[in-house]
């Protein structure tokens, strides 16, 4: 049963109509997977085009004179290095470096960033940018009631979202505004499976006008379950597996998106550690044999599973651990305590599936 | 996948949805085409081995979906005399054909006075609609 004080996106009823199995995340009622199951719509996104509710995730906007300044001074990577209509992966941390949330940035104008947020960060990470705006001319609101958000993604993708857009799509890493089936949007080159794609931030009134156009033309309904499946493949991080606030970014291996000498909140411990080398590497894996590692299970010898799951490509189990700094290289052995069965795994190169890899090593 | 609302009435059914079709002294097991539709596509089993021996309600065996973990309990004791490893190579078979090419293990019975304690298909399919 679904708590009654979850949140809807503007999409809920055409999941409901799609058969969705409905669950809560984050405090949203998302659909996890729809009729046909995670293996399809993994597979969809990976060979045609998929399509997500996104909406669940959060937007903020920063806007002002000082915008830029504000948020050098609380996002890790570096600001100023953003065109307009770029887009940039960045990190938030807290005095101490741990990370309080990963982040997609757009810059809309000189003066003006979009960021959307984790779901289950947004509240915090609101509050934390409005906690540090004091000393800066910006304004920081939260826009999260304002957009729906859709992911578009696959070797199709672009084809069919170009075919309903009123001039060209923007370029990977730049988001500009357009026109999608005749609505407005901010059409964005970014995405969470490792395939090309767009992600459409529009009015929610628009949103179901959008999936249903975009469903029509071929793409395959996707929930949660098919986007862990996918981002886990890619070797993308997830908040509250991979990263939380008792981990820094050097160590979960994000030290690229972080420029200390912007002087970030928590810029100093993010040099120190990157100076010291930390104890702990977080790093994608494989089992060598059969089995799936979780979430919390054990590495013998030391380090822990941050995200597991059966990979619909390669047909194995695949992760991401912490394992200790010295046993942490790629092509080093190490065996997960699945439930008391040890189960053999090596550590991978990213990302673990790729089109033109080749599925050994 | 088979039909979630399908009850074979030469089985005997458990309240943790395993199902088991007896010969004589041995019992066929396998989880119930309710119990697979419940889990989404199986992507792993562990099956116990073939010498072991379990008593009723034992977690015996696990199948694993993309999201969940799911134990399954011997339904009857006895020593497990046969598993099915065709379902190692392809664990869709227990959604698939859960009655069927999709069984798990087989056991010698140590004590056919347990079988009273299982539910027919009937009473099964009662347990289902109040789950369902």
């Amino acid at each position: 049963m679904t708590s009654p004080t979850l949140k809807r996106t503007a999409l809920f009823e055409g999941h409901r109509g799609a058969g969705a199995t409905l669950v809560g995340f984050g405090g949203w009622e998302m659909p996890v997977q729809y009729r046909d199951g995670i293996r399809a719509e993994h597979v969809a996104v990976r060979t045609a085009v998929g399509i997500f509710d996104v909406s669940h995730m959060g937007e903020v906007e920063v806007a002002g004179p000082e915008a830029e300044a504000f948020l050098q001074r609380v996002y890790t990577n570096d600001v100023a290095k953003m065109a307009i209509g770029s887009a940039q992966y960045t990190l938030m941390c807290n005095e101490d470096g741990g990370v309080l949330d990963d982040l997609f940035s757009y810059r809309l104008a000189p003066d003006r960033f979009l960021t959307v947020t984790n779901a289950a960060n947004h509240d915090a990470d609101v509050a934390w940018l409005q906690a540090n705006s004091g000393g800066f001319d910006v304004d920081v609101t939260d826009a999260h009631d304002a957009y729906a958000m859709l992911a578009v993604q696959g070797p199709v993708a672009r084809e069919i979202v170009q075919a309903i857009a009123d001039g060209p799509l923007p370029a990977r890493m730049t988001a500009h505004r357009g026109i999608v089936v005749g609505r407005e949007a901010l059409i964005c080159g970014t995405g969470y499976t490792g395939e090309d794609g767009v992600e459409l931030l529009v009015d929610p009134r628009d949103a179901l006008a959008l999936w249903d156009e975009i469903v029509r033309r071929g793409a395959v309904p996707a929930g949660l379950a098919a986007r862990d499946t996918l981002r886990l493949e890619a070797c993308f991080h997830l908040y509250g597996n991979d990263l939380s606030s008792e981990r820094g970014p050097i160590e979960a291996g994000l030290g690229w998106a972080c420029k200390e000498d912007t002087g970030f909140i928590g810029s100093d411990a993010v040099r120190a550690a990157r100076q010291v080398g930390p104890a702990e590497k977080l790093v994608p894996f494989k089992l060598t044999g059969p089995g799936i590692a979780r979430q919390g299970h054990a590495v013998v010898g030391g380090g822990v599973v941050t995200s597991g799951t059966h990979s619909p490509c390669l047909g194995i189990g695949i992760g991401m651990a912490y394992l200790p700094a010295e046993r942490a290289g790629v092509g080093q052995h190490f065996e997960i305590d699945v439930r008391g069965t040890l189960r053999p795994a090596i550590v991978a190169s990213k990302p673990l599936y790729q089109r033109d890899k080749e599925t050994h090593g | 996948m088979a039909d979630a609302n399908e009850h074979p009435s030469d089985l005997l059914y458990n309240r943790d949805h395993e199902w088991a079709r007896v010969d004589a002294t041995v019992a066929t097991v396998g989880i119930t085409s309710f119990a697979q539709k419940q889990l989404g596509e199986i992507v792993f089993v562990e099956l116990p081995s073939v010498g072991d021996r379990v008593s009723a309600s034992d977690a015996v065996a696990t199948v694993e979906s993309v999201k969940a973990v799911s134990e399954v309990f011997a339904p009857l004791s006895g020593e497990v005399v046969e598993i099915n490893e065709a379902i190692a190579e392809s664990p869709e078979l227990v959604n698939e054909d859960s009655y069927g090419d999709g069984w798990m293990f087989k056991l010698k019975l140590s004590d056919q006075g347990e079988l009273g304690d299982l539910l027919d298909s009937e009473a099964y399919a009662g347990l289902v609609a109040e789950e369902g």
